[in-house]
């Protein structure tokens, strides 16, 4: 499962989606809407867009990067688009595999590269009301 | 000849639509197109460094000729997840 929707995203649909037969381990990473912007300032919510084609051919790209490097592993992306609030699930990736080392490695590079490299952008909106900004991956730390 | 420009994120917001079809010169480039855009509103130029470019789905260098129908996307640096 690739996709990136308006609607919210149910977890467990991508844990399912991303489950191969045999699997021993399911890792899910689910990235959440923050109250605090990148300088600090009280975020109301975040705007996504996306270049649809494109982002979803990247998702494939990394998803055959993670099954070379990781094996036998089952992986699903779900990535939401619009405007969403604090505390709204944005992103979803959710790995699987027979053991849990191969499914740790194969949700953290996913999630990693889809930060990097998917033609989706994002724009901090502010409680206070001030122009929104929009917001790089470009140098952020892995963390 | 015309090619199809989708625009994103502060790119879309410096031109004022995320689509358009713009008539473009036989044998024009990329950034030729690029410069056109730039003289038609100068805020984006300080975007020229960190905006990327596709041309049919596909990221594209700047000297690459443009086609007929050609789909070219102006990506911003990206910020999903």
């Amino acid at each position: 499962m690739f996709a990136i929707v308006r609607e919210p995203i149910d977890v467990s649909a991508v844990e399912d989606a991303a489950r191969i037969p045999g699997a021993g381990a399911s890792v899910t990473f689910v990235g959440i809407v923050r109250a605090t912007g990148e300088d600090g300032r009280s975020v109301a919510g975040l705007s996504y867009e996306s270049y649809d084609a494109m982002a979803l051919a990247e998702f494939e790209a990394i998803a055959r990067e993670a099954r070379e490097r990781h094996g036998g592993i089952g992986l699903a992306i779900v990535h939401r688009r619009g405007e969403l609030k604090v505390g709204e699930i944005a992103v979803v990736v959710s790995a699987s595999a027979p053991h849990r080392a191969a499914a740790f490695a194969a949700c953290s590079y996913t999630i990693d590269e889809l930060k990097s490299r998917a033609a989706i952008w994002k724009k901090e909106l502010y409680v206070d009301g001030t122009p929104g900004r929009w917001c790089s991956n470009a140098g952020e730390a892995r963390t | 000849m015309t090619v199809r420009v989708l625009a994103f994120a502060r790119v879309r917001e410096v031109l004022g639509v995320s689509e358009s079809v713009l008539n473009v010169p036989s044998g024009a480039r990329l950034c030729d197109l690029w410069a056109t855009l730039c003289e038609q509103n100068p805020e984006l130029g300080p975007l020229t460094s960190s905006t990327r470019t596709a041309r049919n789905g596909h990221l594209a260098d700047s000297t690459e000729i443009l086609e007929q129908d050609d789909e070219i996307a102006l990506l911003p640096p990206v910020g999903g997840g």
